[in-house]
């Protein structure tokens, strides 16, 4: 199965508006990641409004398939997401970070509707999302897992941990995504702690992996439906990425990984994503 | 006297409330043969995930089948699943506020001849700055069993430490174990000596020493180290004026540093606590390190000659 056109057309409105919502969050914040969150949303995008089944008016719905933002410092991308999903009014975007807000700085699921669980500390989500999907198993529940790793935090030994137990425990319906924007906070993956080769570790830790474009639409549901596709062991895809993904002066700018925009950048920016 | 492993007692209720509770779910760090999770694995086989050596995985694949509707229960030795798996403890256990039950073994110096690099001394400590957790020593195997039936009826992160060695039974078959409420196993006017674990039997023979000499020395059983029964410890201050402390962990942050929390704050009295120095165990069989290290009985009594004096 095969995007349409018209579904193409439609998440990329949603994932300008998203992005939109991203920078203008974290501005009115005035601190936040908006680098991380560009360049996962397009994938958050096709998994919240054309892949997952789920229903916002009753977010704690057993039969849901279920998303893990591992790296839960791109909360910006998940809570715009959430709230353009109808989990929560819009509005509450504008509360990002301050107090008594639903919207904390990292996901927290006992303030946010929507939210899977708490993270925020890297490395902890595949082992989670392994969890949910070995209980789901168990109970004969057919729900798809979903989780989405940063590149910095594959630099986490438990990542691996988890790697090695999706395989072990053959957890076919769960699919992760590695947002593989090559920047960690400070600076260049490759000058830091390279993962390369990063496809082969997966594939050699017992998965399916293969590397999408993360913001081609086309590309990331064809990682989708190749998940889908795959028996007897858990996909990830590793998607090249672009951090700041959309904002001319913020692409591939390691800076903006944890640096809201001022409001006169913002103005720039939003120009940017009419 | 009757003697049980605190972890035997531990495997074996485990199956037994797994009979009748099928969410239970159990999970271990290839130990299960030394935390007994082995007789839940051999009964239970599709409920049981052996994660191999990999704590941290261990924790947070808990996590996840909590979500999903389980009752976990992770197992693995105290200094293993306290200490690297603390951190996870913390952000996807304790901050979420989930339902999984920790089950430490081998807890304290009793480990013996592993040395300082098994043995934990630092986990009360570690689980007891944690918010939401509950914590948990038992004094005994009869208290192990009611412990570990009472966490299952209580929603939320809990953490309990087991032992190695088998310890002498110090409770009644008939004792009812309250969550958070110590329980006084001899009344005295002189001092009272709260204790927890292995050290409760060394208090109760001290008590019986320092009775000869006609020093009257309360001792009572604080099984759960938090929430702590803190208006127990205030009426103990307030009632025999001094209070020992007594436990097989640091001196620092566990039940000698929460009963001074609530001592100093509500009622201050002098106070010893006993525990290990600020130092790393050693190799050793179980008995002659907690001697090495001042733990037994005559150690305890020697304190509480002093303590007296001081009132």
């Amino acid at each position: 199965m095969k995007l349409s056109r018209e579904k193409i057309k439609e998440l990329k409105e949603i994932a300008l508006i998203c992005r939109r919502d991203i920078l203008r969050m974290t501005t009115l914040a005035g601190s936040g990641h908006p680098g991380g969150s560009l360049s996962c949303i397009d994938i958050l995008v096709t998994l919240f409004f054309a892949k997952m089944r789920h229903n916002p008016r009753q977010p704690k719905w057993e039969g849901r398939d279920r998303f893990f933002l591992s790296k839960g410092h791109s909360c910006p991308a998940l809570y715009s997401v959430l709230s353009r999903a109808g989990y929560f009014p819009v509005e509450e975007l504008n509360t990002l970070r301050k107090l008594n807000s639903i919207l904390q700085g990292h996901p927290d699921m006992l303030y946010t509707p929507g939210v899977e669980v708490s993270s925020g500390s890297l490395g902890q989500g595949l082992s989670i999302a392994n969890g949910v999907a070995l209980a789901a198993k168990m109970d004969q529940r057919d729900i798809r897992v979903y989780v989405m790793l940063g590149d910095g935090e594959c630099q986490e030994g438990m990542v691996w941990e988890a790697a090695m137990t999706s395989a072990q425990r053959k957890l076919d319906h769960l699919c992760g995504f590695v947002d593989y924007n090559r920047l960690q906070i400070d600076g260049w993956i490759d000058d830091i702690k390279s993962l390369e080769p990063l496809r082969l570790k997966w594939e050699s830790f017992g998965w399916k992996a293969l590397i999408i474009d993360g913001h081609s639409f086309e590309e990331i549901w064809e990682g989708l439906m190749e998940a889908d596709r795959t028996n007897g062991k858990p996909a990830i895809c590793i998607a090249r990425t672009v951090k700041g993904k959309g904002v001319s002066f913020m692409e591939n700018q390691a800076k903006y990984h944890g640096l809201a925009l001022t409001p006169e950048e913002l103005k720039r920016a939003l120009q940017e994503l009419e | 006297m009757e003697m049980l492993g605190t972890r035997d007692v531990y495997g074996k209720t485990l199956v037994e409330l797994a009979r009748e509770n099928e969410d239970i779910v159990v999970l271990d760090a290839d130990l299960s043969e030394s935390t007994r999770t082995k007789y839940f694995a051999k009964e239970f086989p599709h409920r049981f995930f052996n994660m191999g050596v990999a704590e941290q995985d261990l924790i947070g694949t808990a996590v996840g089948l909590a979500l999903g509707g389980k009752l976990p229960f992770a197992s693995s030795f105290a200094i293993f699943l306290a200490g690297k798996g603390w951190e996870q403890i913390r952000q996807s256990i304790c901050i979420p506020n989930l339902n999984v039950k920790l089950v430490a073994t081998h807890g304290g110096i009793t480990v013996g001849e592993d040395g300082a690099s098994h043995h934990c001394t630092e986990d009360f400590a570690l689980m007891r700055v944690l918010p939401n957790i509950t914590v948990i020593c038992p004094a005994d195997g009869v208290e192990t069993e009611k412990v570990i039936r009472e966490i299952v009826k209580r929603r939320g992160p809990a953490y309990v430490r087991l032992a190695r060695v088998k310890f002498p039974v110090v409770l009644d078959r008939n004792y009812q174990f309250q969550l958070g409420r110590s329980f006084t196993l001899r009344k005295g006017k002189d001092l009272t000596m709260i204790a927890t674990g292995i050290m409760v039997y060394h208090c109760l023979r001290a008590a019986e020493e320092l009775d000869k000499e006609g020093i009257s020395a309360a001792v009572v059983n604080m099984s759960t180290l938090k929430p702590i029964d803190a208006p127990a410890i205030v009426t103990a201050a307030r009632q025999t004026g001094a209070i020992l402390t007594a436990e097989e962990h640091s001196v620092i942050g566990g039940l000698g540093s929460a009963v001074a929390e609530v001592v100093s704050q509500n009622y201050p009295a002098p106070m010893k606590i006993i525990g290990m120095g600020d130092f790393f165990g050693m190799s050793g069989k179980a008995e002659e390190l907690m001697e090495h290290f001042g733990l037994t009985f005559p150690f305890i009594a020697e304190a509480a000659r002093q303590l007296v004096k001081r009132k």
